[in-house]
């Protein structure tokens, strides 16, 4: 398939894999804070492609593993009223939340459906104009433009019973939220699909105040490998930079449609990450012009806050501090048959990604 | 829900385009993407296609890649 065999040419891939080994000097650690890298980087195999001494650890780069609790909860409430259909991407299904999750209200009887996109959201919610139809905004930059969208073809097609939870953040805060916390890592594999949207400029504060290398990247094992041998000369040669392996889909100025978008619906508001807390601006909620299809509104503003499964280390995972087989629960209680924690259930979260492909080895 | 797919737009109908990837047919709105044709490639994601695959970067990507590493071999 055009723009993916081409990235996983064997030959090449074995070359680019031997020019690491023969650049490596040190000792190496870099996080990857994209859960499309976390899967690819498991499936592909990319550590063992790898010489020992370069780690990769995940970081909190999986939109529906960083959702709190308090979210799922909030969605679990609005399911649980009269005339509500929750529109959802399939992922969110099994989060947990302090109580049941989507699944579990769904097989009492509420009216929860998987969509593909915020479009066939919208869809429902014409076709059914005397429900209230909400639909979980969550995702980076990468998919917020999308809900944004969404909101505005409702807003013009009066679309007045379609609303938006919104838990739609933004990855600079948390990665310099990682950096204050003094991460022990040399650089960051950049969220290749954030910056199609961004550009460079959400990443430029990395090398330049905090010293680490980062390089934007794609998904294919190529580019993986590519990314790897770029931070790992840029931290060779004591000079961290902001690179792009991924020029044939981001430009330096990102997506100007998607970002004014993405201004025109959303305002920042601080927001709370799973294994984080409240990090100050990280997150978008809806402006006051869009207020009406804001399904806050259908709730009482002073929901409790959620409460997480005490035995899980999502959080620690999701900080880079602990890795998955670090957890107690892995594998033993927590699988993906039956998650405990958000990592465990998103295809893209790490401990979904070790369980799959690293377990057995 | 978060991966992107590299998908060629087969038709357009408005704001709207089927796109094909991987031998399967999608709906994508193309509202963030200046200039949509038929034929051209772009990244699906969660609905949408969020930017145009440049052909050229690709390439240039590619032959970067390979000359990096055969110069790294002498």
């Amino acid at each position: 398939m055009k723009y993916i065999s081409e990235y996983r040419d064997k030959k090449l891939i074995d070359r680019v894999a031997r020019q690491i080994e023969m650049a490596v000097e040190r000792d190496y650690k870099f996080m990857e804070v994209c859960g499309g890298h976390t899967a690819a980087i498991r499936r592909f195999g990319i550590p063992s492609l790898l010489p020992a001494n370069i780690k990769l650890i995940s970081g909190p780069g999986c939109p529906v593993c960083v959702t709190s609790t308090g979210f799922v909860d909030r969605i679990v409430a609005c399911a649980q009223m009269d005339d509500v259909i929750i529109t959802t991407f399939g992922d969110l299904m099994r989060i947990p939340g302090s109580g049941p999750n989507l699944e579990e209200i769904k097989s009492k009887g509420a009216d929860v459906r998987i969509v593909f996109s915020g479009l066939d959201a919208l869809d429902i919610a014409l076709q059914n104009p005397r429900k209230r139809v909400v639909f979980p905004g969550i995702g980076f930059e990468t998919t917020a433009p999308g809900t944004a969208v969404t909101i505005i073809e409702a807003a013009a097609g009066e679309a007045g019973n379609f609303f938006v939870l919104s838990a739609h953040k933004v990855m600079p805060p948390v990665m310099r939220a990682l950096l204050e916390n003094g991460i022990r890592i040399d650089g960051f594999i950049c969220p290749g699909h954030v910056a199609t949207i961004t550009g460079y400029s959400a990443f430029e504060f990395i090398p330049y105040k905090y010293n680490k290398a980062c390089v934007i990247t794609g998904f294919e094992p190529l580019d993986l490998l590519q990314a790897i041998l770029m931070l790992v000369n840029q931290v060779n040669s004591k000079r961290p930079s902001l690179e792009t392996e991924y020029k044939r889909a981001v430009l330096p100025e990102g997506n100007s449609l998607a970002l004014e978008v993405l201004s025109k619906v959303f305002e920042p508001c601080d927001a709370e990450w799973r294994g984080f807390g409240i990090i100050p601006l990280s997150g978008l909620t809806l402006r006051r012009e869009y207020e009406k299809h804001d399904a806050g509104r259908l709730l009482k503003a002073d929901f409790p806050r959620g409460k997480d499964n005490p035995a899980c280390i999502c959080g620690d995972i999701l900080r880079g501090l602990k890795t998955p087989s670090e957890c107690p629960l892995f594998s033993e209680v927590c699988t993906p048959a039956n998650p405990v924690g958000a990592c465990m259930v998103s295809a893209e979260g790490a401990c979904n990604s070790f369980y799959k492909y690293t377990l057995y080895e | 829900m978060c991966l992107s797919i590299p998908a060629r737009i087969v038709s357009i109908d408005g704001s709207t385009a089927q796109v094909s990837a991987g031998g399967s047919l999608f709906r994508a709105g193309i509202q963030m993407i200046d200039d949509p044709r038929v034929g051209d490639y772009v990244l699906l994601h969660a609905g949408f296609a969020i930017q145009k695959i440049s052909e050229k970067d690709a390439l240039e990507t590619i032959r970067l890649i390979r000359e990096m590493n055969e110069l790294g071999e002498e």
